[in-house]
């Protein structure tokens, strides 16, 4: 079990890498979906099912066909390299990992490995997330899909042909 | 796991059950291809293949060689690692809702009591839906690999018609979610045991398809335009886009997709014999072997029903146009399916008062 | 049992290598899927955590934050669309005419 949470962070880092470094925007795209799929492993390991497959069908199975179907339809191909400065490559690059271990170790520090053990295993079924979902949470629940209802109009609207 | 002993057992079974699974469904896709060819020569007053072995039988075969030793076409500007991976992903998730299914009820060796299905999750009905979601980019990425026109709109047409089409499926079910209360797969056909009677004599048999007939519908025309067959097979139909998405692959990676549609075909007749028709739930007698090996035998024949059906409507409907078939989807299935929603919650509610 | 602090980690590397995306690349699609890629990040802090402290909330504002998501990666791609269209272009040096 342990094991197999390593290898999908190896892999999901991998991919994340694979994301930032393609010139193709469709095998960044490819990418990001392996990202998805193993960190859907990752929610089923944590056992969080429902949020498992949430992620798999909304985030990898629509959000990312949106993103795909875009690329195809503007046929965007192979970035060119930047003309900006060389500078900006030689000192960013150290600043990004910097902030990485800095981060990192303000993580470890706060949640040593020995002191933070799990809450026994807690029901996470849809039945629970539901019962949550429309009983403490049915406000945002409704605010969300008025959300999503103006998004779809706006999303018709910018991207129609003016005629 | 409490031992690894115990853990070693349950992936070894798993493994056997995965691999029986496979074979016997890598034989019957082969041989459902050869009933669709029989079935719509005679719909078309034809024989259909009867040269090889008697009655075609051996067709399913020579086809396999065919496809294993005929010349891999790639044409010069294609897009190498996509191209390759469209084929292999279609196969991969075409077989792997499989994995959730349940073929039949349980029986008991040596003490275990071993299920006729590989894993029961309890989300089993969301990772089939999972599995379906991902397998738009298959086809969305083999129209796009092959760096051409035909293919381009087939891959477009085809991903576009399956997204608005996956969400007409996901609606359609909720009714029985709400009969059933659970999304294991087998949770829902134990659900549909039992008879309604009338006066003492058992009438009907408890399924789902007449609690509800219109989820049914909703479910089983979503899931002919997910599978891309007639009448929702325009991003394939050879009169209207060449080969649609699968114009530029040969032999083996064309075999690929073609099993990928067949076994899409299986996966979907299941899942509609589980929700609708009470799955391995029949006639049940003798002792408890027997009784096990009946209930796969019910299922399979339901499900074969429904693949017998699949091919009766391929050689019969015309095709729709795409934006009538667009219209249809969004314009009529949605609403319907919303409508059966809130009915069957309104009488639900009401009963349960 | 894997400690908290290295799904943590996980969600830290995920995130700064999405941030680092959103400021290196060019292509408009690509920083927008690095934005994606840090959402993520985020979203398995939240359910680290819920698993940790015992309590569903934190799956349900990652429920939530993926809801959020698609409805900004529509209207994000709508946008794309149009800029598209009027520019010509999807590098995102070409979409400057407001600087100083």
């Amino acid at each position: 079990m342990t094991a197999l949470f390593y290898i999908c962070a190896t892999v999901a880092v991998l991919a994340a890498l694979n994301v930032i470094v393609q010139r193709t925007p469709v095998y960044s795209a490819l990418s990001l979906i392996v990202v998805l799929c193993s960190l859907a492993v990752v929610y089923l390991l944590l056992g969080a099912e429902f949020m498992a497959v949430i992620q798999v069908i909304v985030y990898a199975g629509a959000i990312m066909v949106l993103f795909v179907l875009v690329i195809m339809l503007l046929n965007a191909g192979r970035e060119v390299p930047s003309h900006r400065s060389r500078l900006a490559h030689w000192v960013g690059a150290p600043l990004v990992a910097a902030f990485l271990i800095e981060v990192l170790i303000v993580v470890w520090r706060q949640f040593p490995a020995a002191t933070t053990s799990p809450a026994p295993a807690l029901d996470a079924g849809p039945t629970a997330i539901g019962h949550l979902l429309f009983r403490n949470y049915v406000l945002p629940f409704e605010v969300t899909s008025i959300l999503i209802l103006v998004a779809v109009l706006g999303a018709v609207v910018l991207a129609k042909k003016e005629f | 796991m409490a031992t690894s002993s115990e853990a070693g057992l349950f992936l070894l079974l798993a493994l056997a059950k995965s691999a029986v699974v496979l074979v016997i469904l890598l034989t019957s896709i082969a041989y459902i291809v050869w009933v669709e060819r029989k079935v719509v020569a005679r719909i078309q007053s034809r024989w259909g293949p009867y040269l090889v072995g008697p009655h075609g039988l051996l067709q399913p075969i020579a086809d396999a060689l065919k496809f294993l030793f005929k010349e891999d076409i790639v044409p010069l500007e294609v897009d190498r690692v996509v191209y390759w991976l469209a084929p292999f992903l279609t196969f991969t998730l075409a077989f792997l809702s499989i994995a959730v299914i349940p073929f039949g009820g349980t029986f008991a060796f040596r003490g275990h009591p071993i299920a006729f299905q590989i894993t029961d999750l309890n989300v089993g009905l969301l990772f089939v839906f999972a599995v379906t979601s991902l397998g738009v980019y298959s086809i969305a990425l083999a129209g796009w690999s092959a760096n051409s026109k035909y293919p381009l709109f087939g891959g477009l047409r085809s991903s576009a018609q399956m997204i608005s089409y996956e969400l007409s499926l996901g609606l359609g079910v909720v009714g029985v979610l709400m009969i059933a209360g659970t999304l294991s797969l087998r949770g829902i056909v134990e659900g549909q045991q039992g008879f309604w009677h009338i006066g003492g004599l058992p009438i009907l048999p408890r399924w789902n398809v007449f609690l509800q007939p219109v989820g049914f519908l909703i479910y089983f025309t979503a899931a002919v335009a997910e599978t891309n067959r007639v009448p929702f097979d325009l991003p394939e139909g050879e009169t209207e886009l060449v080969g649609g998405f699968h114009t530029e692959y040969s032999s083996f990676k064309f075999a690929m997709f073609f099993m990928a549609e067949y076994a899409n075909m299986v996966t979907v007749s299941c899942l509609a014999t589980l929700l609708f028709f009470g799955g391995w739930l029949g006639p049940a007698f003798g002792p408890a072997p027997v009784r096990a090996l009946l209930s796969v035998f019910w299922f399979c024949l339901k499900v074969f029903g429904f693949l017998f059906f699949y091919i009766w409507m391929r050689g019969t409907l015309p095709r729709f146009r795409y934006d009538q078939l667009m219209a249809f989807g969004w314009k009529f299935l949605v609403p319907l399916a919303l409508l059966n929603i809130l009915v069957t919650s309104f009488v639900i509610a009401w009963l349960s008062a | 049992m894997v400690p908290l602090s290295h799904y943590l980690a996980l969600s830290v590397i995920l995130f700064v290598l999405g941030a680092a995306g959103f400021v290196i690349r060019r292509n408009i699609v690509t920083i927008f899927m690095c934005i994606e890629l840090m959402l993520n990040a985020a979203n398995l802090a939240f359910v680290a955590f819920s698993r940790h402290l015992g309590n569903l909330d934190g799956q349900i504002f990652a429920f939530f934050v993926i809801v959020v998501a698609a409805a900004e990666a529509a209207v994000g791609l709508a946008i794309i669309i149009a800029i598209y269209r009027n520019r010509g272009s999807l590098n995102i040096e070409d979409v400057d005419s407001m600087k100083l």
